[in-house]
């Protein structure tokens, strides 16, 4: 039956399409030069059409930004999430600023210059001095913005780790993460994954001391302003920690241990009472009302920060999430104090 | 060099014994460089069409994400039963609609094409230096594109580990399904298409060194062998290097060495690797995929810069810059692959260095735009379909080529990394670009291939459906991007916070489909006009190359009598005589390469 609805579909397609090139044939008068290049007649058109391009998009561009900046995520997060914030809007600023100017000289060019009878075109093929104006400049300012750009990158790449860092393993699995605190001793346990036994799911070294105290939980807990160090961990394939809201991302590597820092500047509390995040939640909890999928208690949103793999891991690459939990020193101490140590775990079982 | 190698040329054509070629030397296996671009450029499209039809399973499946569409069930098979996508299928798709769309339809179907049909029409040669080489390298391309389908018939699904095939996911069955056999034949499908690809640019290299006309200097080149030519270089330089990382993926996969990969625990034990890096595959990998990007992108630039000139009647401007623009690319694009793994766990000064690399790249190619709206400048625009592709390449490339200074800034990459930011940055720059410069080449040289005109009204509706649906994709693309948005998601609704981006998604989605079904008039008229189109004039824009002063039918050895000796650059549009008065042939605004210096004409200093 479906087999039968495709061909009829597919005839039917045919038939328009022939069809549509028979109304271009009729709409042509009788005597109009069928040549197939373009006539005067053509290139006033297609000149004036070039026009009209110009007014969609720049009209898609003004919509674009108008209605759909809003998704560029919130600010004051973290340490560096204002410096970040900042060198991209320069650099947005900038590209939209040639954009528009260039868009503006090509299409307009297109218009003005559209063929028309008698009409000669200037013999021009070369002029040293525009070539060196347009090499130049581009020159200074990406030399501006690159200098710009490494002062931020070593910035945030070149994490000091200092007695009050937290130092957290973010370890990786196909489909989840987990952390792991380093405990009292302030040191991560040595682990591998040929350790990985029953409960020990993150092959800690038993036999290490500084493993004992080691916490190991499905959320990430941070506490608010302080500087914190994270080492990478998988245990099969590539994934990718990406912390948006942060700024920070990097490769989970097998066989490998990968870093990056940030320190946390907003609450989970206060960034879900800002601005930003009440009207963006109230909108998403709007959609959600009128979406049948959805259970009732799925219905109500609440604003988490969230860490989310970025590189492609297997099949259920687009539901690995870890929630995270920015709070205050105190909140932070209550809520580890609770948590099992691996020594816990592991005589327990 | 071309001088000697010429009488030796003439000699040995149409004075032997000459006999009727049969169906299968003509077409099948013909050792013609004309119908050798005819076998690439209808290989390309075929696989284009599948390429495309890709994405749209995609983009249904991203603006639906939790409803049942019977073409899934249809398409897809079991993948697809009852009509719900399955998300290993979904990753398959994106995989291979990346793998065919770059190497299948941008590389071979555009390099491919023009490279075989251009090199020796231009540059005033009877064929290729090697017609058997070419021969086989477009069937080797045959044999791998027919690998490269089959893979969707095979039980577990075909690769998908995204296009760039990163271990260990490439690398372990239990990892995903598709890397057991379907990863195997993607393997041996590129393996094959890389000696195509050898086999190809070595032999255009060879042809542009040796087969010169006389007279035809490498300065009196036009721009489209320039870009050729460069292109097959970085190709034999880069492509190796691909070679040699999926030989040792291979080893990896099938005799237990650790090239790639380490420590890994994968569905309940421990895998005996040890002391390989992923990361290394990663540098192997963009060794040839960033010149990969220019593989692509520099033939669409060198067929605008040839048809933009022609249709504005005026000569192509700052021809030297132009040059040294393309080399400078072309060096610049094998120092910069790092910038692909600013987040992949590398040194961090190394990224410092990829990123003064990677945006000094941005000044050739803004003299290259620059120069291409100065020869618009003043034209007297002739704008037939190809010239406007050629005009919208330009249009795209500035709007794509702007976002990548955002995305090759090491520090703002870290939070773009890997979203639609980047999806919407490579599409247009590359994606978009590049295919508007494959469809510019084919209504421009259709009449020299197929000896018919295509349908320009048709060729018009096609450009501005394509145009608007274009930038309807992707512009908004752009910000879902920078709302973190991550690519390779099969769906985004296990995220709440995602959920006031499926509007903009559905808008990018119908887009697509819009823009799609555009390209179906394109279909229409290219097979309509092989049969019935409006015979082909020998020059029907008017233009300089040589190749327009072959006979419309097409012949073996291309010039029925002597080669045609060159006496100038291929840009002399609208030049006047001394005087100023008219033009230096009277009432012709164009010179072919083959007209001797006038005498009312200043020579210009090439």
């Amino acid at each position: 039956m479906t087999a039968l609805l495709i061909i009829i579909v597919a005839a039917l397609l045919g038939i328009t399409i022939w069809q549509i090139s028979k109304i271009f044939k009729l709409s042509q008068p009788i005597e109009s030069d069928d040549s197939q290049i373009a006539t005067n007649k053509d290139n006033q058109k297609q000149g004036k059409i070039f026009l009209i391009f110009t007014v969609f998009l720049y009209g898609l561009m003004i919509y674009s930004f108008w209605n759909l900046s809003k998704f560029y995520l919130p600010g004051g997060t973290s340490t560096h999430t204002d410096d970040y914030d900042q060198l991209f809007f320069i650099s947005l600023g900038l590209i939209m600023f040639v954009q528009v100017i260039i868009q503006f000289l090509i299409h307009w060019f297109a218009y003005k210059y559209r063929g028309k009878e008698g009409q000669k075109a200037l013999f021009y093929a070369d002029n040293d001095k525009l070539e060196f104006i347009w090499t130049i400049i581009p020159v200074i300012t990406l030399a501006a913005l690159i200098i710009y750009g490494l002062f931020s990158w070593s910035e945030i790449m070149n994490v000091e780790e200092t007695d009050d860092t937290l130092v957290v393993e973010i370890y990786a699995y196909q489909f989840d993460w987990r952390a792991r605190y380093s405990g009292e001793d302030k040191t991560l346990g040595e682990a591998n994954v040929r350790f990985i036994e029953g409960v020990n799911q993150l092959g800690l070294n038993e036999s290490d001391p500084y493993a004992k105290d080691d916490i190991i939980t499905n959320e990430l807990h941070l506490p608010v302003d302080r500087p914190v160090l994270f080492k990478f961990r998988s245990q099969d394939v590539l994934h990718s920690a990406y912390f948006p809201f942060f700024r920070s991302q990097m490769n989970v590597v097998p066989g490998m241990t990968t870093q990056f820092g940030f320190t946390p500047t907003t609450t989970s509390k206060e960034i879900r009472n800002s601005e930003y995040m009440v009207e963006k939640v109230k909108n998403i909890n709007e959609i959600r009302k009128n979406n049948d999928n959805l259970d009732s208690d799925e219905k109500n949103y609440e604003f988490e920060y969230y860490l989310l793999c970025n590189k492609i891991c297997g099949v259920s690459h687009y539901n690995m999430q870890m929630k995270i939990v920015v709070e205050t020193e105190e909140e932070y101490q209550n809520w580890i104090a609770e948590q099992q140590t691996f020594g816990e775990l592991t005589a327990q079982n | 060099m071309s001088v000697a190698a010429q009488p030796l040329a003439n000699d040995h054509v149409h004075e032997d014994g000459h006999h009727e070629p049969t169906f299968i030397e003509k077409y099948i296996f013909s050792t013609d460089h004309k119908m050798i671009a005819k076998q690439y450029l209808i290989s390309g499209l075929i696989m284009g069409f599948i390429g495309i039809a890709m994405s749209m399973l995609m983009r249904l499946q991203l603006a639906w994400p939790n409803e049942s569409f019977w073409i899934y069930e249809v398409l897809l098979g079991r993948f697809g039963e009852d009509g719900v996508m399955d998300p290993s299928i979904y990753l398959a798709l994106s995989t291979i609609h990346g793998t065919i769309m770059i190497f299948y339809v941008l590389t071979a179907g555009l390099s491919g094409t023009f490279s075989n049909l251009l090199i020796p029409l231009q540059i005033g040669a009877r064929d290729m230096a090697s017609g058997f080489m070419n021969m086989l390298s477009f069937w080797l391309f045959f044999v791998s594109c027919v690998i490269i389908v089959s893979s969707f018939f095979v039980e577990a699904g075909p690769a998908s580990s995204g296009w760039t095939v990163y271990p260990p996911l490439s690398a372990l069955p239990q990892a995903i399904g598709g890397s057991g056999l379907g990863m195997t034949l993607w393997l041996v499908a590129i393996t094959i298409f890389i000696a195509s690809s050898l086999l190809g640019s070595l032999n255009y290299i060879v042809t542009v060194l040796n087969l010169r006309t006389e007279g035809m200097t490498m300065t009196r080149l036009p721009l489209t062998i320039w870009a050729f030519f460069v292109t097959a270089i970085i190709g034999v330089v880069s492509f190796p290097v691909l070679l040699a990382a999926g030989l040792l993926l291979l080893m990896d996969r099938s005799f237990g060495t650790s090239f790639f990969l380490s420590d890994i625990y994968i569905q309940g034990e421990v895998l005996s690797y040890q002391g390989g890096s992923p990361v290394l595959y990663e540098h192997l990998f963009w060794f040839l995929g960033h010149p990969e990007v220019y593989i692509v992108l520099l033939p669409a630039l060198g067929i605008t810069s040839e048809i933009i000139a022609t249709n504005s009647r005026k000569p192509i401007f700052g021809y030297r810059a132009m040059i040294a623009s393309i080399l400078a690319i072309a060096f610049l694009s094998t120092v910069v692959w790092g910038h692909h793994m600013f987040v992949s766990g590398m040194n961090p000064f190394l990224g410092s260095v990829f990123t003064f690399t990677t945006l000094l790249i941005a000044i050739p190619s803004g003299v290259k735009a620059f120069n291409y709206i100065t020869t618009l400048w003043k034209g007297n625009l002739q704008l037939n379909p190809g010239m406007l592709f050629s005009i919208g390449l330009v249009s795209t490339f500035v709007t794509g080529g702007l976002t990548g200074i955002i995305l090759g800034d090491s520090t703002l990459d870290i939070n773009v990394h890997d979203t639609y930011f980047v999806i919407a940055h490579f599409h247009l720059v590359m994606g978009i670009s590049a295919l508007y410069g494959l469809f510019a080449g084919i209504y421009h040289w259709f009449p020299k291939m197929f000896g018919r005109m295509m349908n320009k009204n048709l060729g018009y509706v096609h450009f501005w459906i394509t145009a608007v649906g274009a930038y309807g994709i992707f512009f908004p693309m752009h910000f879902i991007g920078m709302a973190g948005l991550p690519r390779r998601y099969y769906k985004f609704t296990e995220f709440p916070y995602f959920d006031d981006l499926a509007d903009t998604n559905i808008l990018i989605s119908v887009f697509a489909f819009i823009t799609a079904g555009a390209q179906l008039f394109f279909v229409y008229n290219f097979i309509h006009s092989i049969f019935y189109g409006k015979k082909a004039e020998q020059n029907p824009w008017k233009s300089n190359t040589l190749e327009w002063t072959t006979p419309v039918k097409h012949i073996h050895g291309n010039w029925p009598g002597e080669i045609p000796k060159v006496y100038r650059w291929s840009y002399d549009y609208s030049k006047m005589n001394k005087e100023d008065t008219d033009y230096i042939i009277a009432g012709q605004d164009f010179v072919p390469q083959n007209v001797p210096i006038q005498e009312n004409e200043e020579e210009m200093n090439e």
